[in-house]
C-alpha cells in the first residue's frame, strides 16, 4: 500500500488527477502545499469516485497558511508528524508534483 | 526507520525545501533516522551559503546546516545538478578556476550514486518537487 | 554500499526540453543500472511527449533526448511503460513510438506503482 503525496492545485497541473487515476484499493493521498486547495468543497466532485478504502488527508499548516476553512469532510486535517506517522504505516511514499 | 529524502525544488521558488525541512524535524523528532538528504535539480539552490533573505523571512540554507550539525545529517548536493548553477565547493571552484565558491557547511556535492545509494538502504525514499 | 536489492520505478510526467525534469530522470536511470538494480520507467502525462520522434534540440542549445532514450536499451533498461490514456489524449499512435515500450491501462499503472519498492518522480 502507498501513500501519496500531491502538492498541486487541480488547476496547477496533472498530478491530482495522474495520482487519482493510479491509486490502488488501500492507498492514502495527503494534500500538502498548494493541493489543500483540492480540499475545497468546489473540489469534491474530484472525488466522489474513489473507493472506500483509500483514505484521503491534508497537512493542517498548509492549509492554515491559506486560510482554508470547512474542507471536504472526507480529508483529516493532520500535522508533520501525523505525515511521518503515515509514511511508516504505508510501505511507500510516491510524490506527484 | 531510515528515511532519506530528496528535494528538487528551488527554495524560495517553491515550497518543497522549507516542507522537507518541516518533515525532517518531525521525523527527527518522532526518532527516526535520515541516511540521507539529497538536493536535485534546482533543490541544489538550498546549499548556497550566499543566500540573503530578509530578516523575517526564514534562511533556509541556515536551517538546513543548523538541523544537520544537531543531528549530524548527510546533506548531498548533486555535483552535476549544482555545478551548472553555480553552487560550487572549493574543490570545484579550483577545476573550473573560479574566483569564489559558495556551497554551505555541511552541504557536500556528490554524484547521483549517493541518491540511488540511498534508495537502495533506506526503507523509504520521499521526494519534495516543485 | 549495501548488497540489498531495491526495486526502482521512475516516474516521468514531464515534457522534454522546457524543463531539466526528463534529463534528470535518464541520468537517475542510468545511474540506477550501474548499481545493477531492479529499474522500469514509466512515461505518463506529458512525459509521453518524450517519446515523439526527429527530435533536433541543436537551435535551443540542449542534447538531444530521443537520441540519449534510444540508448537506454544498451544499458539492459528494458522495462519500459507508457500511459495509454496519456497517448490517446494527445493523439498519438503507440505504433509510432521507436522505443520498445508498453502500453498501460490505468489498473495497470496502479499495479506497476505496487510492485515496486521505491518510486522516484520527475
Amino acid at each position: 500500500m502507498t501513500l501519496h503525496t500531491i502538492n498541486k492545485t487541480p488547476a496547477e497541473s496533472g498530478a491530482l488527477k495522474d495520482c487519482l487515476s493510479a491509486l490502488s484499493e488501500g492507498d492514502a493521498l495527503i494534500l500538502i502545499e498548494n493541493a489543500v486547495y483540492a480540499a475545497m468543497p468546489a473540489y469534491a466532485e474530484l472525488f466522489t469516485r474513489l473507493p472506500g478504502s483509500v483514505q484521503g488527508y491534508l497537512l493542517d499548516a498548509d492549509a492554515q497558511a491559506r486560510g482554508l476553512q470547512d474542507l471536504n469532510p472526507d480529508f483529516r486535517v493532520i500535522d508533520y508528524d501525523g505525515f511521518v506517522e503515515l509514511s511508516c504505516r504505508y510501505q511507500k511514499v510516491v510524490s506527484w508534483f | 526507520m531510515i528515511f532519506s529524502i530528496v528535494i528538487t525544488g528551488a527554495p524560495y521558488s517553491s515550497q518543497a525545501s522549507d516542507s522537507a525541512l518541516r518533515y525532517c524535524q518531525s521525523l527527527l523528532n518522532l526518532g527516526h533516522s535520515i541516511h540521507r538528504v539529497f538536493f536535485y535539480a534546482d533543490g541544489v539552490h538550498s546549499g548556497s551559503s550566499l543566500a540573503a533573505p530578509p530578516q523575517d523571512e526564514s534562511n533556509i540554507p541556515a536551517q538546513w546546516a543548523e538541523l544537520a550539525k544537531n543531528h549530524e545529517l548527510d546533506l548531498v548536493v548533486c555535483i552535476a545538478a549544482a555545478v551548472r548553477r553555480g553552487i560550487i565547493d572549493a574543490d570545484e571552484a579550483r577545476r573550473y578556476e573560479k574566483s569564489a565558491d559558495n556551497l554551505a557547511q555541511p552541504f557536500a556535492l556528490s554524484g547521483l550514486g549517493q541518491l540511488v545509494e540511498a534508495g537502495i538502504v533506506s526503507d523509504r525514499i520521499v521526494t519534495f518537487g516543485a | 554500499m549495501s548488497e540489498n536489492k531495491k526495486s526502482f520505478l521512475i516516474i516521468n510526467r514531464k515534457a522534454p526540453y522546457g524543463s531539466s525534469a526528463a534529463r534528470d530522470a535518464l541520468d537517475v536511470a542510468l545511474t540506477i543500472s550501474v548499481f545493477e538494480q531492479p529499474l522500469s520507467l514509466l512515461f505518463l502525462d506529458d512525459a509521453v511527449l518524450q517519446l515523439l520522434p526527429s527530435h533536433k534540440p541543436d537551435q535551443i542549445g540542449q542534447k538531444n533526448l530521443s537520441a540519449n532514450l534510444a540508448m537506454l536499451e544498451m544499458y539492459d533498461i528494458d522495462q519500459l511503460y507508457v500511459s495509454r490514456t496519456s497517448l490517446e489524449q494527445r493523439g498519438i499512435n503507440p505504433d509510432t513510438i521507436q522505443l520498445k515500450i508498453k502500453p498501460l491501462t490505468e489498473p495497470e499503472i496502479a499495479l506497476l506503482i505496487k510492485q515496486h519498492d521505491q518510486v522516484l518522480s520527475f
